[in-house]
């Protein structure tokens, strides 16, 4: 455990360390220009002027501004402590119900999300069996499928909304079908390679049976891809978070973590759209989490090594 | 003499490939009695395998004519007329060697009563009793490769078709297993087809031994053992053995000689 532990509490300290030092270029200048406005002395003396000098040299030359880089209310690059801030007051400090709190759109996004992925990880099942048994469906298919995947979801999720809504189909369900669209894919992917794992002479082993193609699924094919599946489930369900939040931004979604960084965007609060992001972020890992858990459990029922 | 369980009559094959034909098989005759123990030996690309195959129904010949059990080698795959071990153990590593070895009882639908009836029997019969719950990974080579002998014989089909399962194993555990394989056979009393490219090998084992050479695979030889059925390993020190041995050192030479 610790030696996981370390590497990431390590890349975590570097991430941390180049955040803070990058707080004071970032926000220099509009933390002078705060300075000024509050009547304290800043050289140079005018907005314009101070645009023609260069941010580390802005710093230097106003010791005292520096610590202010730190607590702007509306810093181009927040502090951390900030953004911990933030996420505090909107998750612990209100109710769950309220509109600050980012647990009720949190629970908006997350409900899009596990809808989408479960749908998503059906299709991307079933699509791999057919690709495996038929020949046709490997070759008419799989072109599609990952045709599918170069065109650029903030292009198509805004089309998925609008049409759905004119089916008046609105809310949970056109979020849903763009995370099945982003997370269907790599489960197709994964499962196509893990249904086909199984070598010849293990096929060969199931004809001696004169066994049926779907006892040779369940008995072989089913369990040798489960490695595969629980790989592709990990980066199907992130990319079913994405989906869900592209999904709530052209829309002008009024909750989740998409309308979050919205609002925060629309109305200059850098803080809001951070501590989305950051929410989001923390969401993400944990369902990837759950999943890994997933793995190592099933892992050790199939009979892995300890 | 009664009729026999495999009967090849000038049995041919050719695989197309990129390269041209390949002609795999040529004008191989052999019939196969009941309880006989039957070796293939031979060089790489003779066709043994490919002959087992063939008797499997993994493989169709594209001439001559082959019967297994007075059926096509296709309606007695079907008929799950045999048990295949093949060179590797390839049992499933998510289940158990007691799992693995009920794999064709599930597959063939047999009770959960008589399933556990006779995993049991064949872990048993080949003596692994104990180690039904045990995963592949956690035993040895050896072991593995009774498992899937176990596995194969699980059905109780009468004929029992290995290909050189015993190729990857060393010298020590080949004997043991040998001497084993020779037990079993004399309890159960079934017709078993045996490839392998080891000579002390298939002259220990056999009633039978074909001698087949490459390009094209076909039979240079067909010797009748002359050994009782009762063989301890130091049999293999007599004089009659080394006679035999010989005699097949002898074909081997002569298949390679007229290339």
């Amino acid at each position: 455990m610790m030696r996981n532990v370390l590497p990431i509490l390590t890349v975590v300290a570097v991430l941390l360390g180049v955040w803070l030092l990058a707080v004071v270029p970032m926000n220099i200048h509009l933390a002078a220009d705060q300075a000024q406005r509050d009547g304290v002395a800043v050289v140079p003396d005018t907005p314009a002027a101070r645009q023609e000098v260069g941010a580390v040299a802005l710093a230097v030359r106003n010791p005292d501004v520096m610590a202010s880089t730190y607590t702007l209310e509306r810093p181009a690059l927040p502090g951390p402590q900030q953004v911990v801030g933030e996420l505090w007051r909107t998750t612990v400090a209100v109710r769950p119900s309220s509109k600050q709190s980012l647990i009720y759109h949190g629970w908006v996004t997350l409900s899009a999300t596990l809808l989408g992925f479960a749908i998503g990880t059906t299709l991307g099942i079933v699509l791999a069996v057919g690709i495996v048994f038929s020949r046709t469906m490997d070759l008419s298919v799989m072109p599609w499928a990952i045709a599918s995947q170069t065109i650029p979801i903030l292009a198509l999720a805004p089309m998925i909304i609008v049409i759905m809504g004119s089916l008046g189909i609105q809310g949970l369900l056109p979020k849903a079908i763009i995370s099945a669209y982003l997370s269907f894919f790599p489960v197709v992917v994964g499962m196509v390679k893990g249904l086909r794992s199984p070598d010849a002479m293990q096929l060969d082993l199931l004809r001696t049976y004169h066994a049926s193609p779907l006892q040779g699924l369940w008995k072989l094919r089913f369990p040798a891809s489960l490695p595969y599946l629980f790989a592709s489930l990990k980066i199907g369900i992130s990319a079913a978070l994405v989906g869900a939040i592209v999904g709530e931004l052209p829309t002008g979604a009024r909750a989740g973590f998409g309308a979050r960084m919205l609002v925060g965007d629309q109305y200059g609060q850098p803080l809001v759209t951070w501590a989305a992001l950051f929410a989001a972020a923390i969401t993400a890992a944990v369902l990837v989490g759950i999943f890994a858990m997933l793995e190592r459990w099933s892992a050790r029922r199939m009979g892995a090594a300890a | 003499m009664v009729d026999p369980v495999i009967s090849a009559t000038a049995v041919d094959l050719t695989f197309r490939t990129n390269d041209g034909p390949v002609h795999a098989l040529k004008d191989v005759n052999l019939n196969i009695a009941k309880g006989d123990f039957v070796s293939f030996i031979g060089p790489s690309g003779c066709g043994k395998t490919t002959f087992l195959r063939c008797i499997a129904g993994l493989e169709t010949p594209t001439g001559g004519t082959l019967t297994v059990n007075d059926m096509s080698p296709e309606e007695a795959r079907r008929a799950r007329a045999y048990g295949y071990v093949f060179q590797a153990a390839g049992l499933y590593p998510w289940r158990t060697i007691g799992g693995n070895v009920k794999l064709p009882l599930e597959i063939m639908g047999f009770s959960k009563a008589d399933q556990a009836e006779r995993v049991k029997r064949v872990l048993d019969l080949v003596d692994l009793a104990g180690f039904e719950n045990k995963f592949p990974w956690q035993l040895s080579g050896g072991m593995q490769q009774r498992a899937s002998i176990a596995r194969a014989l699980a059905f109780d089909a009468d004929i029992l078709l290995m290909d050189e399962p015993f190729g990857a194993l060393d010298e020590i555990v080949r004997d043991h297993l040998n001497e084993q394989l020779l037990a079993l056979w004399a309890r159960t009393g079934k017709t078993i087809g045996f490839v392998t490219h080891s000579i002390p090998e298939a002259v220990y084992l056999s009633t039978r031994i074909v001698v087949m050479s490459p390009r094209p695979g076909r039979i240079t030889d067909v010797i009748e053992s002359t050994l009782p059925r009762e063989r301890p390993l130091e049999i293999r020190d007599s004089p009659e053995f080394i006679a035999i041995a010989h005699r097949v050192r002898e074909g081997l030479r002569a298949g390679h000689g007229d290339e």
